[in-house]
């Protein structure tokens, strides 16, 4: 009787044999998870070893583009800077160099060096709060009290020029809404030279730390080839060898008449996705230091618009460099003071692709490693 | 080229402002007077919406430009009428438009931009037509049957290496939906300032059912692997259906989304 | 005379009586103490829905260090969470989400809608995939207005849920 109850358990002595499938276990990780929230990843895993990854983004996705249809040219400044508040200026920045095409109005000189300060100030405020979220990532503590303290001081500097914190809605096509203020030059050269001296040490508790070295470096290795053919774009793409940077190969507004250089690094794995952005900062202190110098001491900011412009009947494509790689804009006009169609192609979007591909044969534990290092903003990708 | 021009016009100004008045006002009692016909015209065609529009806005637009080469008025009054029939058809074909404006006004097409294209075109003479070519944005229209072959084309010929962008466009009039593939090059330096746009027209249903009905395209996810998120963003906001396309899921809207595919035209935003 | 007065058929009812006075007795003292506890230790959810996550990262940085007032650095397990800061937008998409994340916590439990989409739907207004407000999904304690909003406002409106906390009757 007693026997018959028992339930015979048949479990071969050592290894077990069974079929694989039953071994893959699937796991979601998000949209609630102790880093950057709005964002599902659902993966696969064998073990510690994940065999597939499927991003699910589209937790903020706003429907920005439809939006952009039933709003005039300037009506659409504020709520196309939303998707990244932190990257304000150079999410808006196509946009605007696109309706300045097709209104066909110039910039002023002035005006365009304060377009490539604003920008430059923006990339840094950006790149240093993706970089407290990395130090979150990592629970480096240090790295996220660090860059989201020293970001203050070009915040203070924005809110000088904007008089906002972080959304600026700082570029109108013809130009920047208004002048920087009495003398900005002084402030802000002081500013980043301070904000230089800092970041720069980064570099010891963060990028020579071994524990980061040990975390990052050979995880997610996307080669030369791949990073094309992938098409990412970006810090992405730069820490994979290639040499691409808009601000040098397709320079806009006054990139041409600065001595901008490009970081490219050749391994291809987290850390070097990890500190291109920082070597960016870098440079960009070296620009905005070069734009204070050559920039006309006075002059128009504006050439004034039409209350209501309209577009001529054509299409433009403008890109810019953005915090995260290239973000480009497409509109169609129609004659009309609305675009017919605007797409906004964004680099997060672009690099997302790069997620599936670099997971499959991760372990789990470096994930977080590997997905933050895509310079990914899930709003920005979502719209 | 507008901006010479202004330079031009500031310095000369006092010597010529009052010639130039005299012009302007011209230029406004003959487009006044044409306004008044075309305005007649569009009452006895009511039928025909779009042209009212057209005949406020396009004498407004003219003003400015031709008020700077200084020029006489009957030369001025030709284009005026000739322009608003251009742009009836108001159709998304610029393969007419800008290059006229281009060789008028300016030199001629950018040469290595049109060298490319026309590597492209002479491929494919009957099933390629030009969009446009300007500095560093080239245009080529494609039937939707012969998208694969020019891709690979492309591909194969052309440093043009991966896809930056995918846009769909809704054009209810036509019945067509339109997809355009903004191609760039990583690879080649000279091309790296090159965006070429793939476009290409599909079947437009009035009661979409996506996957299921004529609105659909080959995917080109085999030429260029990038366009795979892309894609599927097309399919869920247009209906656009890609053949041979791994996985045509939904990406970003919510999985109870029931609704048209939002980028319709038809489809309208709550209070617009 | 407790005796005669405590007999075995109404012991229960006596008990219950001085239960009730106990509880009126201490019942105001002991509240006091425990929502002096709620209010200090509060712990958000690390649940970021949209831009104004941004703002949220700001106060919780070296500068406005929100910590200082008794809100504690965002935590990742949400069982151990008693407060929901909505940091934005909340599409059709993540609203379900919100909710389940809402229904895991354990009681007592309070909202912060933070910006002007969590508030109305703000600057999208007219999305087809936004919702007007988080008051049909969530009980909302305060409200903290901006597009985003600066960190100091952030930090009056949790000092608001505080105080709203300790004239709370504690349950």
């Amino acid at each position: 009787m007693a026997e018959q109850v028992i339930p015979t358990k048949k479990m071969p002595p050592g290894l077990q044999v069974e079929n694989v499938d039953d071994r893959i276990m699937t796991l979601n990780v998000g949209p609630q998870h102790p880093g950057s929230g709005h964002m599902r990843i659902i993966v696969k895993i064998d073990g510690d070893y994940i065999v597939d990854a499927d991003p699910d983004p589209g937790y903020v996705h706003r429907g920005e583009e439809k939006m952009a249809e039933s709003r005039n040219y300037i009506t659409n400044i504020p709520h196309l800077e939303r998707p990244v508040i932190h990257d304000s200026c150079n999410i808006l920045y196509p946009y605007v160099l696109g309706v300045e095409d097709l209104v066909g109005i110039e910039v002023p000189e002035r005006a365009k060096y304060v377009r490539v300060i604003a920008a430059e100030l923006n990339r840094c405020i950006y790149i240093q709060y993706w970089l407290a979220i990395y130090g979150i990532f990592l629970g480096h503590s240090t790295m996220f009290m660090w860059p989201a303290g020293d970001r203050e001081l070009l915040i203070d500097l924005m809110e000088k020029i904007t008089g906002a914190r972080v959304t600026h809605a700082y570029f109108i096509p013809g130009g920047v809404r208004n002048d920087v203020p009495a003398n900005f030059e002084d402030v802000c050269l002081r500013q980043v030279n301070y904000f230089e001296k800092r970041i720069k040490e980064y570099a010891d508790i963060f990028y020579d730390n071994p524990i980061l070295k040990a975390r990052t470096e050979d995880t997610g290795v996307l080669s030369r080839e791949d990073a094309i053919r992938l098409g990412t774009t970006g810090s992405v793409l730069r820490a994979s060898g290639v040499d691409y940077d808009l601000r040098i190969k397709e320079p806009y507004d006054v990139y041409d008449e600065l001595d901008v250089h490009t970081n490219v690094l050749k391994s291809g794995d987290s850390y070097a996705r990890s500190k291109i952005p920082w070597l960016d900062m870098l440079e960009s202190c070296n620009i905005i230091r070069q734009a204070l110098e050559k920039m006309p001491k006075s002059g128009s900011i504006r050439t004034k618009l039409k209350p209501n412009p309209k577009g001529r009947e054509d299409e433009v494509y403008r890109r810019v460099e953005s915090g995260r790689g290239s973000a480009g804009c497409h509109i169609i006009s129609r004659g009309k003071p609305e675009p017919y169609r605007l797409k906004l192609s964004v680099s997060s979007f672009r690099n997302l692709i790069a997620l599936p591909y670099l997971l499959k044969g991760e372990k789990l534990g470096n994930m977080p490693a590997v997905y933050w290092s895509l310079n990914y903003w899930p709003v920005e990708a979502d719209r | 080229m507008s901006k010479s021009e202004k330079k031009v016009t500031s310095k000369d100004e006092d010597k010529k402002k009052s010639d130039e008045k005299a012009i302007g006002d011209a230029i406004i009692a003959a487009a006044n007077a044409r306004r008044e016909e075309l305005a007649k015209e569009a009452l006895a065609t009511r039928s025909n919406k779009t042209l009212p529009k057209e005949v406020k806005e396009k004498p407004k637009e003219e003003k400015p430009k031709e008020s700077k080469p200084k020029e006489e008025k009957p030369k001025e009054s030709k284009p005026k009428e000739e322009k608003p029939k251009e742009s009836k058809p108001k159709e998304e074909k610029p393969k007419a438009t800008p290059p006229s404006k281009t060789d008028t006004e300016e030199e001629s097409l950018p040469e290595f931009e049109k060298s490319f294209v026309d590597k492209i075109s002479s491929q494919f003479t009957d099933d390629v037509e030009v969009g446009y070519i300007k500095e560093n944005r080239t245009r080529v229209n494609v039937k939707k049957e012969k998208i694969l072959e020019v891709a690979q084309f492309i591909k194969d010929n052309l440093p043009f290496d991966h896809a930056e962008s995918v846009t769909g466009v809704d054009f209810p009039e036509d019945k067509e939906i339109g997809v355009v593939y903004h191609l760039g090059s990583y690879t080649d330096p000279t091309y790296s300032k090159q965006v070429l746009a793939l476009a290409t027209r599909v079947p437009r249903e009035e009661n979409p059912n996506p996957g299921n009905d004529s609105t659909k395209l080959p995917s080109l996810r085999d030429m260029f692997y990038s366009v795979e998120f892309h894609e599927r963003e097309i399919f869920e906001m247009l209906g656009v259906y890609f053949e041979s396309h791994p996985d045509n899921r939904r990406l970003l809207l919510p999985e109870d989304w029931a609704d048209l595919p939002p980028l319709r035209k038809d489809f309208r935003n709550k209070g617009r | 005379m407790l005796k005669e007065l405590v007999t075995p058929q109404n012991a229960n009812v006596f008990v219950g009586k001085l239960g009730d006075i106990l509880y009126k007795a201490v019942d105001q003292p002991l509240g006091m103490a425990i929502n002096w506890g709620r209010m200090w230790s509060l712990w958000p959810v690390h649940i970021e829905t949209a831009c104004c996550s941004v703002e949220f990262g700001a106060a919780s940085s070296p500068r406005y260090d929100v910590e200082r007032f008794g809100i504690i650095e965002a935590f990742g397990s949400l069982r151990q969470c008693d407060l929901v800061v909505v940091q934005g937008t909340i599409t059709r998409k993540m609203a379900p989400r919100l909710r389940l994340v809402y229904d895991q916590m354990p009681e007592p439990k309070y909202v912060i809608a933070m910006g002007a989409c969590a508030i109305t739907g703000g600057l999208y207004f007219d999305s087809y995939n936004v919702l007007p407000g988080i008051d049909g999904i969530l009980p909302v304690d305060v409200y903290v207005p901006g597009c985003p909003p600066r960190p100091e406002t952030l930090i009056q409106g949790c000092m608001l849920l505080q105080e709203k906390i300790k004239r709370m009757k504690a349950r």
